[in-house]
């Protein structure tokens, strides 16, 4: 089966003070249609870049190399090359987006239904008014937001976290997409309605085989709704595999200082990582996470260490694996 | 073991709506605090958890009397703190100290990491003169684990984890007896989160600190409390011992809470 979205060395540059950075150094992955890939990583790790690169948002002055294509049943689309124009059709109606804030990314001065509506009119022009508004309710619906009809008459900021996060669901699903972008979707939600919301994305995703990305820094959140993981690391992917493997059996010493350093319910299980994530302007000459680790040998500042296959899916960027 | 901090029948309500475009000149009042009874002893961390809106951040406000209690009493080492006044109240401030969530707002971001640190002295022990005060703050910051030239630098040269170190410094310079950390690690990376809380267990053996540790996150309290209550809507629903809450929960909503919480595969 081919995947729905193959990225194959994406490499993202920008332009600063100090020389051009790579936020996403040749990052290569796949998702099939109704597949979930979790993305996991600290701040400055370049998984938001890389999901702004997949959605045609990258800021003026951004240099791109390699490729991105999206293959659906009508079609391959390779995403670099899209002009404005077609970036215009993708975005909402093929790949579409959901956001940490929704109440920074919601419209706070228009209703819930018209802001939805405006997505479905995007990409169906020619829809008469009544359609428009009865998919827009549709929307709400598939996103169960309760009575649907009456919350699409009111603001965002008549609407809790969890209801907004739903709206804001519901919009990037109405134009029908077959790849969706969640970014840190759950960090700004309460545990319970973190709940709710990824129970949501996974029923979505099966429902309507929906091409799923999570980005998230949580790995408790990221064994709930991904099948496969990949975890990035001052901009490239390190290790990845079945979320299963990578989150009980990590091989990268990034992967498992980054276990150690998440809180669970056990006490006493704590171990941090020294140091701090390396600026871009100031990338080791090796492997970018050699100054933090404590398997590091002298090799490991030589270079870049290569994706190391270790079985049939899974790799890791380590010389020890 | 003797408490600290003694907290009866705590309460405080906001009254809701009625701004300035609000049609109604008073909305219907809204009670944040809710009658919260509690002792801290003295060397423990007392951990209060609960979502948003539960009431959690007034409280642990009221302690400080950074906002004023409706009614109720919070007795600190034997006084009566609401009580206090003028020069008293002073005095009795510089024992208690807060760590505050987000380290990008609540450093001021045109004062050198030396004034924001030091600052607490100038108002607490004037009687410093430049000198001492120079040794004490760069003795704090040393011991938080940055370095003595950071006195020279504001804040925005450095990262979240090392600005909430820069907090905790401030906390720390008067030797405070009691510290309110309201969500610490909660805008932290996770790699940097666990560097920060167990940076806080250290310092509480070495000053001997007790700690009231507010937070949202069940892991997170799980690492560092003695004691956790668990919040909702204003009241108290669960009051125990860690372990006792986290492996035997009495209440439904902790047990709610409990089964939200993101597992991660263990090998």
């Amino acid at each position: 089966m081919s995947s729905l979205l193959e990225v194959r060395g994406l490499t993202v540059e920008l332009p600063t003070p100090a020389g051009w950075v790579r936020p996403v150094n040749e990052v290569s992955l796949n998702i099939g249609a109704g597949e979930s890939l979790g993305l996991v990583g600290e701040s400055g790790s370049g998984k938001t870049m890389l999901s702004l690169a997949l959605m045609g948002l990258l800021p003026p002055g951004a240099r791109v190399s390699g490729g991105a294509s999206l293959t659906t049943q009508a079609s391959t689309k390779k995403l670099m090359s899209l002009s404005e124009r077609e970036w215009r059709d993708m975005r909402g109606g093929e790949i579409a987006m959901v956001f940490q804030e929704p109440m920074t990314s919601l419209n706070p001065v228009m209703r819930i239904g018209a802001q939805i509506e405006e997505a479905i009119r995007t990409h169906q022009p020619k829809l008469k008014a009544a359609e428009v508004k009865r998919k827009a309710i549709d929307a709400l619906r598939l996103a169960a937001v309760p009575e649907p009809e009456a919350r699409a008459e009111q603001f965002p900021h008549q609407l809790s976290g969890g209801l907004r996060q739903r709206a804001m669901i519901a919009m990037a699903l109405a134009a029908g997409p077959h790849l969706l972008i969640a970014d840190e979707p759950t960090t700004a939600l309460d545990v319970t309605v973190q709940k709710q919301i990824l129970d949501l994305l996974d029923r979505l995703r099966r429902e309507l085989k929906l091409g799923l990305l999570f980005i998230t820094h949580d790995l408790g959140v990221v064994a709930q709704v991904a099948e496969r993981v990949a975890v990035m690391y001052a901009g490239r992917i390190i290790e990845e595999g079945p979320a299963r493997n990578v989150l009980a059996k990590p091989l990268h010493p990034y992967t498992q200082g980054l276990l150690r350093a998440s809180p669970t319910l056990k006490r006493g299980t704590l171990t941090p990582i020294p140091g701090t994530v390396p600026q871009l302007t100031a990338l080791p000459p090796g492997c970018a996470f050699e100054p933090r680790c404590d398997l590091r040998r002298a090799e490991c500042s030589g270079a870049v260490p290569a994706l190391r296959i270790i079985s049939s899916d899974q790799a890791a960027r380590c010389i020890l694996v | 073991m003797e408490n600290l901090l003694t907290v009866r029948e705590l309460r405080k309500s906001y009254r809701r709506g009625g701004g300035v475009f609000s049609q109604e000149s008073e909305g219907p009042r809204f009670t944040a605090v809710d009658g919260v009874s509690f002792d801290v002893a003295r060397g423990e961390t007392f951990a209060v958890v609960g979502e948003s809106g539960c009431g959690k951040t007034t409280l642990a406000r009221m302690l400080l009397r950074l906002i004023e209690p409706d009614s109720g009493e919070i007795q600190f080492e034997g006084c009566d703190l609401l009580a206090l006044r003028g020069a008293e109240l002073r005095a009795a401030r510089r024992q208690m100290q807060m760590v505050f969530q987000d380290p990008y707002a609540s450093l001021n971001p045109r004062m050198r990491v030396g004034e924001i640190v030091s600052e607490p002295l100038a108002i607490h022990e004037p009687a410093l003169n430049a000198e001492q005060s120079l040794a004490r703050t760069a003795a704090i910051l040393r011991r938080v684990g940055l370095a003595e030239e950071s006195m020279q630098r504001y804040p925005h040269e450095f990262s979240g984890g090392q600005r909430q170190r820069i907090g905790i410094a401030r906390a720390l310079i008067l030797q405070p007896k009691l510290i309110v950390a309201d969500e610490p690690v909660s805008a932290l990376d996770v790699s940097i989160g666990a560097q920060v809380l167990l940076l806080l267990q250290e310092l509480q053996r070495e000053f001997a600190l007790t700690y009231v540790f507010i937070s949202h996150s069940l892991p997170v309290v799980a690492q560092v409390a003695t004691r956790i209550a668990v919040m909702c809507a204003g009241q108290f629903v669960e009051l125990g011992l860690t372990e006792q809450v986290l492996n035997q929960p009495q209440n439904d909503y902790t047990r709610e809470l409990l089964s939200a919480v993101p597992e991660l595969p263990r090998a």
